[in-house]
């Protein structure tokens, strides 16, 4: 009759299993990354060719911060907390009348439709960071919000609750189309 | 007949702790598969900016951090206290950023190098002509897939 094998006392196998608990609680993080995502446009090697179309003046929604934090917009003084309306009074404008969806007042100055207007980032070096994504925060906003309107005029639902190929439909009815100017240098000194 | 039990009479049966360590275990494998190992330490200061339009990084493994901000005190006396860059966990200069994004690269497999995102972590306080630099290096290098991280909030209030 073989010998019984004595039993491994496992009594203390909840203290290692504590310890590797510890230990990854301690060293691991939780939190998740988050941000505002931009895509960069690749880099002109040289001069093309054939020039793309000009983009008429009134398409164009620019936006300039300087370097002691101040907004121009359209050439106008503006605060950040005021950008929002400005953005979406220009998005949704309708000058020409294609966008049927719009709820613009049609000013014939401002934007034609939501996918010719452009909406143009220029900064200065010393501009603060933090400014810079409050600008960019408050454009990304305006046109969230658009969206946001569409999707409850056309399905009765925020964006957020419809389908994948319905909110495809809404971000194509407002295109972000957000560009930044080349790097100046837009004070002198 | 006593509807009182007598004391000292029945000893009360210990509560098995032999599924202690199943529960520990449990408990364990939790955490180990929610979190992700913690960042390298940070020789700048970060204090992300506050935005209400912010989007998740979907794949961690898929990101390289740049980080920019003032360095800490300690690193003062030698790195000035004008935003700087710190890449892996030293401090570099902007020609640095095109190393780094080829090493991360490299590090990857082939098929998720279009996938690769590059977080630029910078302080609220720093001026754009850094990032501006730390910007046109990406572009130079084809990695224009970029993310401002920002904390995000509710609601923000303007001065």
């Amino acid at each position: 009759m073989a010998r019984k094998v004595p039993e491994v006392n496992a009594g203390s196998m909840a203290d290692i299993a504590f310890m590797l608990l510890i230990f990854f609680l301690v060293t691991t993080t939780m939190d998740v990354d988050t941000g505002i995502s931009r895509k960069l446009p690749p880099i002109q090697e040289e001069e093309l060719e054939n020039k793309p179309p000009p983009i008429k003046e009134k398409n164009l929604f620019e936006v300039i911060a300087n370097v002691n934090d101040q907004l121009l917009v359209e050439g106008n003084l503006m605060e950040v907390k005021d950008l929002r309306q400005a953005t979406k009074d220009f998005l949704n404008n309708n000058g020409d009348g294609s966008c049927n969806y719009c709820t613009g007042v049609r000013n014939p100055r401002s934007s034609d439709n939501p996918h010719k207007a452009i909406i143009t980032v220029q900064n200065d070096r010393g501009t603060s960071y933090n400014l810079y994504i409050a600008v960019q925060n408050e454009l990304v906003a305006a046109i969230n919000e658009l969206r946001d309107e569409l999707a409850m005029r056309k399905f009765g639902m925020p964006l957020s609750d419809l389908s994948e190929s319905e909110q495809k439909i809404i971000q194509k009815q407002f295109p972000q189309k957000i560009s930044e100017a080349e790097p100046v240098n837009l004070s002198a000194n | 007949m006593s509807k009182f039990r007598k004391k000292g009479g029945k000893e009360m049966a210990p509560i098995s702790t032999a599924s202690l360590p199943d529960i520990v275990f449990m408990l364990l494998f939790f955490f180990m598969t929610t979190t992700t190992m913690r960042e390298q330490e940070l020789v700048v200061k970060v204090i992300q900016p506050k935005a209400t339009e912010v989007k998740k990084l979907e794949k961690k493994s898929l990101v390289s951090n740049v980080y920019v901000g003032q360095p800490m005190k300690s690193y003062q006396s030698k790195y000035g206290t004008e935003g700087t860059i710190q890449l892996n966990d030293f401090f570099a200069g902007v020609d640095d950023v095109k190393d780094f994004i080829f090493a991360e690269r490299e590090a990857r497999k082939e098929e998720e190098i279009p996938l690769l995102t590059t977080n630029i972590k910078a302080d609220v306080d720093v001026k754009m002509g850094i990032i501006t630099d730390i910007k046109q290096e990406l572009r130079k290098v084809q990695a224009l897939k970029i993310n401002y991280a920002t904390v995000e909030v509710a609601e923000l209030d303007y001065k």
